[in-house]
C-alpha cells in the first residue's frame, strides 16, 4: 500500500518491522474519525458485494439449499454445469441474441445523441433550447414498466393506435410486440428514445469547452455553419466519441435485463432472450441454482474481461484528456 | 449582425429538427395522458387518436385508487423511496467524504473495493442466496439494502468533495472541530447541488423499483408500484374476443402508467439544472 508509506518519515535508516507497525496504526489512529465514517459503507460492500463473489463457487456445486453453500457437495467434474450449458441448444441462441441486441444498441444508440447535441450546440434561441433539452432527458427517468404501457397503448395488436390507424388504412394489424419480426427494432427503438437526450449530455459539455475563437476564425475566414460543425465541432468532440464507444464496448454482454425482461413474451423468445433472462429464469424461477450462477459467472467473467480491455483500450486513445 | 439567407435557413432547419426531437419526446406520454381521461367512446369514434380530449373523465383513475392493489403499492413504493433514498445518501456521503482526503492512508485499497464491484458482480443467484440467510426476503428491507451503495454515486459525491476548498477544512480543524461535525456544518451545507443530483438518481431508483421485488419479494401486500402497472398491462396480452372490452382496459392502463410516473415527472424539471452538472463530474473523474 503506497499511502500508507508515504505517510512514514522518510528516514534512509529501515525502521524495525515493529516500529514500523507502530507508525503506520499511530497514523491510522489520527484518521479514526474517517475509517469509522466508512465502516458501514465496508460493511455494506462486504455482505452484498463481495459475499455474493464468494457465492459463486456454487457454480461448481450440486447446490441444493438444505445444505447450504459450505455444505453442498461439488460438481464432479468441476466444470459439469458450464459444459451443460455449452452443449446446451440455449448456448448459442443466448450468446447471439446477447451479441445482436447488443450491437444493434451500440451502432443506433451512438449516433443519435451526437446528433442532438451537435443542434442543440447550433441552436442560438436559449428558450428552444432549454425546453427541447427539459423534454428530451425526461425519458431517462420513466421506467421500463412505463414504457412498456406507453408502447402497449402504441403497438399492441388490439387497440394499439398504430394498428388503428393501418386497419383502418385497409390493412392487417401487425403483432409488433409479440412477433419475432419486430420485437428487437422495438428494443432499439425505445432504448433510442428512451437515451437520445441523457446521451446528449456529455457531448454537450464536451463541444462547450472547444475554444470559442476557432469558430470566430472560420467565421473571418467565411466558413458556413456546416462547414463549422464538420471541421470544428465534430473534431473537438471525436476523441470522446471514440472514448464512450470503447468503453459500451465493454458491456457488451450486458444487452439490457431490465428493459427485455419487463418488455418481452414467450412467443419473441428465439429473438429476445439474453443471458441474463435465462439465468433468472433458470435460476430463481426453475430453482436450478448451480446452472444459473455457473451462465452468470461465465457471463461475469467474460464481462470482466472486456471493461479491462476497452479500458485498456481507452487509455490508449484518451490520454490527452484524461 | 446581420445574418446571411444560408444561416437562417440553417437556423430553420436546426429548429425543426429540434423541436421534432422535443415532441417525439413528449407526445407519447400526452398521447398516455389523453387515453387515460377521455371516455372510451371517444377514443373509439376518432381512430384512437385523441390529443385534446372534448370529454374529460377521471373514472378511470377513481376506480384505480379505490378497487385495484394500487394505493396500497403507492404506499409502498413512498415507504422504500423515503426509507431507501434516506439511507442511500447518508451511507454514500460518509463514504465519499473520506474518501476524498487524499492522505487517508489506504484510501487507495478502500477505492479499489468500490470500484471493484463495478467491474465484476457475483451475479443474481449468489445475490439471492445472501439476502435470503440475511433474512431478507419479503421484507421491505430487501428493496432497500441490497442496493444500499451505488458505486458510481459513491465516485460522483467523492470528486465533488475534492473540489472543496483545503482551507475550509484547514481552518475549521484549527478551531478544533471534530471530522463528524465539518461533515455535517461545512461540507453538506455546501454540497446540496451533488446531494441534490445524487439523491435524484437514488430517488428515481427506488421510485421506479421493480426488480429487486420480483426477485426477493413474494407477498403480495409488499409489492411496489411499478409490479402492480406491470401486472394491470399485462391483463391485455392475452387477446379478447370484443374490443369494447379492451378500450375501459385501456383507460385504466394508461391512467396507472400515470400514476406510477407522475412523481418523476413534476420532481424532475426542478432539479435539472444540477443534475446534469453532477453526471459530467461522475463519467469524468469515474
Amino acid at each position: 500500500m503506497e499511502a500508507d508509506q508515504s505517510l512514514l518519515p522518510a528516514s534512509r535508516i529501515q525502521p524495525t518491522p515493529q516500529k514500523r507497525l507502530q507508525a503506520v496504526l499511530r497514523t491510522a489512529w489520527r484518521f479514526r474519525a474517517f475509517y469509522l465514517m466508512l465502516l458501514p459503507g465496508v460493511i455494506y460492500f462486504i455482505i452484498f458485494r463481495y459475499f455474493p463473489m464468494y457465492g459463486v463457487i456454487i457454480a461448481f456445486k450440486n447446490f441444493a439449499i438444505m445444505d447450504g453453500i459450505t455444505g453442498s457437495a461439488w460438481a464432479d467434474p468441476w466444470y459439469k454445469h458450464f459444459k451443460e450449458f455449452y452443449q446446451s441448444p440455449y448456448f448459442s441462441q443466448l450468446l447471439s441474441n446477447t451479441l445482436l441486441i447488443s450491437c444493434y444498441k451500440l451502432i443506433w444508440g451512438t449516433f443519435p445523441p451526437i446528433i442532438l447535441a451537435l443542434l442543440l450546440n447550433e441552436c442560438r434561441v436559449r428558450w428552444l433550447k432549454s425546453i427541447v433539452q427539459t423534454l428530451t432527458y425526461l425519458p431517462h427517468f420513466l421506467s421500463w414498466v412505463i414504457i412498456f404501457g406507453i408502447l402497449l397503448t402504441l403497438f399492441s395488436q388490439n387497440g394499439g393506435l398504430v394498428n388503428r390507424w393501418i386497419v383502418e388504412a385497409g390493412g392487417e394489424s401487425i403483432p409488433f410486440l409479440t412477433s419475432t419480426d419486430y420485437f428487437r427494432s422495438i428494443l432499439v427503438g425505445s432504448e433510442v428514445w428512451q437515451n437520445l437526450g441523457w446521451g446528449a449530455i456529455i457531448y454537450l459539455a464536451a463541444m462547450a469547452s472547444i475554444d470559442p475563437t476557432l469558430y470566430e476564425a472560420a467565421k473571418v475566414d467565411g466558413a458556413s455553419r456546416l462547414r463549422m460543425i464538420w471541421h470544428i465541432s465534430l473534431p473537438g468532440i471525436q476523441s470522446i466519441i471514440v472514448l464512450l464507444f470503447i468503453l459500451k464496448l465493454g458491456h457488451l454482454l450486458d444487452a439490457g435485463f431490465d428493459q427485455i425482461y419487463i418488455l418481452y413474451n414467450i412467443q419473441v423468445y428465439p429473438v429476445a432472450d439474453i443471458l441474463d433472462t435465462w439465468v433468472y429464469r433458470t435460476g430463481l424461477q426453475q430453482l436450478n441454482f448451480s446452472l444459473a450462477s455457473a451462465v452468470g459467472l461465465f457471463k461475469s467473467l467474460i464481462g470482466l474481461i472486456l471493461v479491462l480491455g476497452a479500458n485498456r483500450l481507452a487509455k490508449k486513445w484518451g490520454e490527452g484528456i484524461w | 449582425m446581420v445574418k446571411s439567407l444560408d444561416d437562417k435557413i440553417f437556423n430553420g432547419v436546426v429548429y425543426v429538427i429540434l423541436g421534432l426531437c422535443g415532441l417525439a419526446a413528449i407526445l407519447p406520454m400526452l398521447y398516455v395522458v389523453s387515453v387515460s381521461i377521455t371516455p372510451f367512446g371517444e377514443v373509439l369514434r376518432n381512430g384512437g387518436f385523441i390529443l385534446f380530449p372534448s370529454e374529460i373523465t377521471f373514472s378511470a383513475y377513481k376506480t384505480l385508487l379505490t378497487e385495484s392493489n394500487i394505493p396500497k403499492a403507492f404506499q409502498i413504493t413512498v415507504l422504500i423511496t423515503v426509507i431507501g433514498t434516506a439511507v442511500n445518501l447518508i451511507l454514500t456521503g460518509l463514504m465519499a467524504y473520506p474518501l476524498s482526503r487524499k492522505n487517508l492512508p489506504a484510501r487507495k485499497f478502500f477505492l479499489l473495493m468500490i470500484v471493484f464491484t463495478l467491474l465484476f458482480s457475483g451475479g443474481l443467484i449468489p445475490t439471492y442466496l445472501v439476502v435470503k440467510s440475511m433474512g431478507l426476503l419479503d421484507s421491505i428491507w430487501a428493496m432497500i439494502l441490497p442496493n444500499a451503495v451505488w458505486s458510481f454515486n459513491v465516485l460522483i459525491m467523492k470528486s465533488f468533495f475534492e473540489g472543496l476548498p483545503e482551507e475550509l477544512f484547514e481552518s475549521a480543524r484549527m478551531d478544533g472541530a471534530k471530522e463528524f461535525r465539518i461533515l455535517l456544518q461545512i461540507v453538506t451545507p455546501l454540497s446540496i447541488p451533488v446531494l441534490l443530483t445524487v439523491g435524484l438518481f437514488y430517488f428515481v431508483g427506488h421510485w421506479n423499483e421493480f426488480f429487486q421485488a420480483i426477485f426477493y419479494v413474494t407477498d403480495r401486500t409488499l409489492f411496489p408500484l411499478q409490479v402492480i402497472v406491470r401486472e394491470i398491462l399485462m391483463q391485455s396480452q392475452q387477446p379478447l374476443e370484443n374490443a369494447e372490452n379492451i378500450m375501459p382496459t385501456q383507460t385504466m392502463q394508461m391512467a396507472s402508467v400515470m400514476i406510477a410516473s407522475l412523481p418523476v415527472i413534476v420532481i424532475y424539471p426542478f432539479l435539472q439544472k444540477h443534475f446534469t452538472k453532477g453526471m459530467l463530474l461522475g463519467s469524468i473523474k469515474g
